[in-house]
């Protein structure tokens, strides 16, 4: 008998509830995921301001329940368990969606499960592409988070192999695109301008790509402040500054450490999956050059639909039905978020 | 009917299960615990043991009353959310009350008008203004206790004990809101059946977030 397995996310800005069937083959199907985003409060900070996510996300999160649940066609008591975003994230964030998940799960009488927002990252693109190979390496890149992942099972068995050391690669577009002059978020508008400039205009670093650099993490401070340092040049010596130049010469900095590592990293473990995933995968410049690599490697690469990439309600509805399936331990109610949650915890027993 | 109460807006996170009609209320069960930092911990476990101390499930409830502050941001929403994740799961009403009418409304009846103070962390009080029926005659609002300008001598709530000194009052019975006084609060409109008001939470403040300057140099001029 198939299963119902809802998701909560709220660990930054986006308010997500999913709904996902779990069938008795151990597939997942996508039946609902919807989205209340408070990026738009956060523009004019330049960042997400922890208070004003928190304060959102109790706002929006029975009404974005009622809406996954209209969209799926289904009623609250057609759940048969609840999985909901333990960490990592924004402490205050975190607990409006933990609150709210033991109250649903208490109320409808249903397992409960705290699992793990990076996992979540990856554990979405079963709904778009099936089953997950084992083992797959997954890159995950978003506002919060640069992390190279070794998967050997989605529900209990991830490997950190690198993350970064500074910056986050997102958070690099933002601090550029403020640089530049560009919106917050920074990554959609910095791809936009570097389509129509010169990827080789300008040679900024590759951050911790020096022989004696870590293989697997990464660092976009350095990249951040040169693209900096860079601009500030041309605007002393009175140059109009090349925006798309500059956006497509940084992009390609971020794209080609990204995927060289990625692709070093599954050679070396003999690993034929790569997933991307996360709000920065929806870069145009990062997937083709990851597409690129990765054919010429040999490896097959797997990219959720840029929907499924942000954060969402889906992606930990997903994992929750891994867990299900996987027939993991549930989390007991007394649990509380963990904003540091480590990556190698997927689910909280 | 039979209502949960609950209140994450002080130190103290508190679940009941009260009994009211219209001869007063009743507390049938309920759990406390004094811990600013375990309200997303416990606020669900608490309403569950609420339950069962009443010998009653959740099932059994004909309403929810909840605490909307003023507090501190963070733990105000746990009980908050878990409310309205409570109220829509089981199709009952969430029923809103200031918890400083709360703490106001187990105050014993008196001659004296009062305060509530609560809290608010940053060197300031939450408070409002009562007068000797206990209706709320000032407040809610946030400050800090020494630009409070008050005759009124005596304060119930955390607050009160906190800053006597500063204050000059006495602190008085009780320091948290109680399920019985959540209830009281919201009395006249449970018995009415009234809509509840929109789950709205009285933050008082603002967010703290400043809009960025220009960007910081990093080459030197
Ligand atoms: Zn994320």
């Amino acid at each position: 008998m198939s299963r119902i397995i809802m998701g909560i996310e709220s660990s930054c800005d986006e308010t997500g509830v999913g709904l996902v069937r779990l069938h008795d083959d151990g597939t997942v199907e996508l039946l609902a995921d919807e989205v209340a985003s408070s990026v738009e409060q956060h523009a004019r900070f330049g960042g997400v301001v922890p208070e004003v996510a928190s304060r959102a996300h109790l706002e929006a999160m029975v009404p974005t329940t009622e809406r996954a649940f209209e969209k799926a066609g289904l009623a609250l008591s057609d759940v048969d368990a609840i999985a909901v975003t333990a960490g990592p994230g924004l402490a205050g964030a975190l607990l409006v969606g933990v609150s709210a998940a033991k109250a649903y799960a208490t109320a409808l009488d249903v397992p409960l499960y705290g699992v793990n927002h990076l996992a979540g990252h990856i554990a979405v693109d079963t709904l778009q592409h099936g089953p997950l190979p084992a083992p797959c390496l997954a890159l995950l890149v978003s506002g919060g988070h640069t992390q190279l992942l070794r998967v050997d099972d989605i529900a209990s068995g991830i490997t950190e192999l690198g993350s970064t050391v500074d910056d986050a690669a997102g958070e690099a577009y933002d601090k550029v695109a403020r640089v530049l002059g560009l919106p917050y978020p920074g990554g959609p508008p910095i791809d936009k301008a570097a389509k129509n400039g010169d990827p080789a205009a300008i040679a900024f670093p590759r951050g911790m790509t020096g022989p004696r650099d870590a293989k697997n993490d990464f660092s976009f401070s350095g990249l951040k402040t040169s693209v900096a340092r860079w601009v500030e040049g041309a605007t002393r010596r009175g140059e109009e500054i090349p925006v798309d130049d500059v956006a497509a010469s940084f992009q390609e900095a971020v794209a080609d450490v990204l995927t060289m590592k990625a692709v070093r990293a599954a050679k070396e473990q003999g690993i034929g999956t790569i997933v991307i995933s996360g709000g920065v995968a929806a870069n145009s410049r990062l997937s083709s050059l990851a597409a690129e690599r990765c054919a010429a490697a040999g490896i097959e690469l797997r990219v959720p639909r840029p929907r499924l990439c942000t954060d969402n309600g889906a992606m930990i509805a997903a994992l929750g039905a891994h867990v299900v399936a996987a027939k993991l331990p549930t989390t007991p109610l007394d649990f509380s978020a963990n904003p540091a949650l480590p990556v190698n915890v997927v689910s909280l027993s | 009917m039979l209502v949960l109460a609950i209140d994450t807006s002080t130190p103290a996170v508190t679940a009941g299960v009260v009994a009211v009609d219209e001869s007063g209320v009743e507390t049938r069960g309920d759990r406390v615990t004094v811990d600013p930092r375990a309200h997303g911990e416990l606020i669900m476990p608490h309403a569950l043991a609420a339950d069962e101390a009443a010998g009653v499930s959740l099932k059994d409830l004909d309403a929810i009353v909840a605490g909307v502050g003023p507090g501190p941001f963070t733990g105000l929403r746990a009980g908050m959310a878990t409310a309205a994740a409570l109220g829509h799961a089981l199709g009952l009403p969430v029923y809103p009350v200031c918890s400083l009418d709360a703490i106001a409304a187990d105050v014993a009846a008196g001659e004296t008008a009062f305060l509530v103070l609560t809290d608010a962390r940053r060197r300031e009080v939450y408070w409002a203004a009562y007068d000797a029926s206990g209706h709320r005659t000032e407040g809610p609002a946030v400050q800090r206790p020494a630009d409070l300008e008050t005759d009124v001598k005596v304060a119930a709530g955390d607050g009160a004990v906190l800053y006597a000194g500063v204050l000059d009052v006495r602190p008085i019975e009780p320091r948290f809101p109680s399920p019985a006084g959540l209830v009281k609060a919201a009395r006249a409109e449970l018995l009415a059946k009234e809509p509840p008001a929109p789950l709205t939470p009285l933050y008082l403040r603002r967010p703290d977030a400043a809009e960025p300057s220009a960007p910081k140099r990093v080459t030197t001029p």
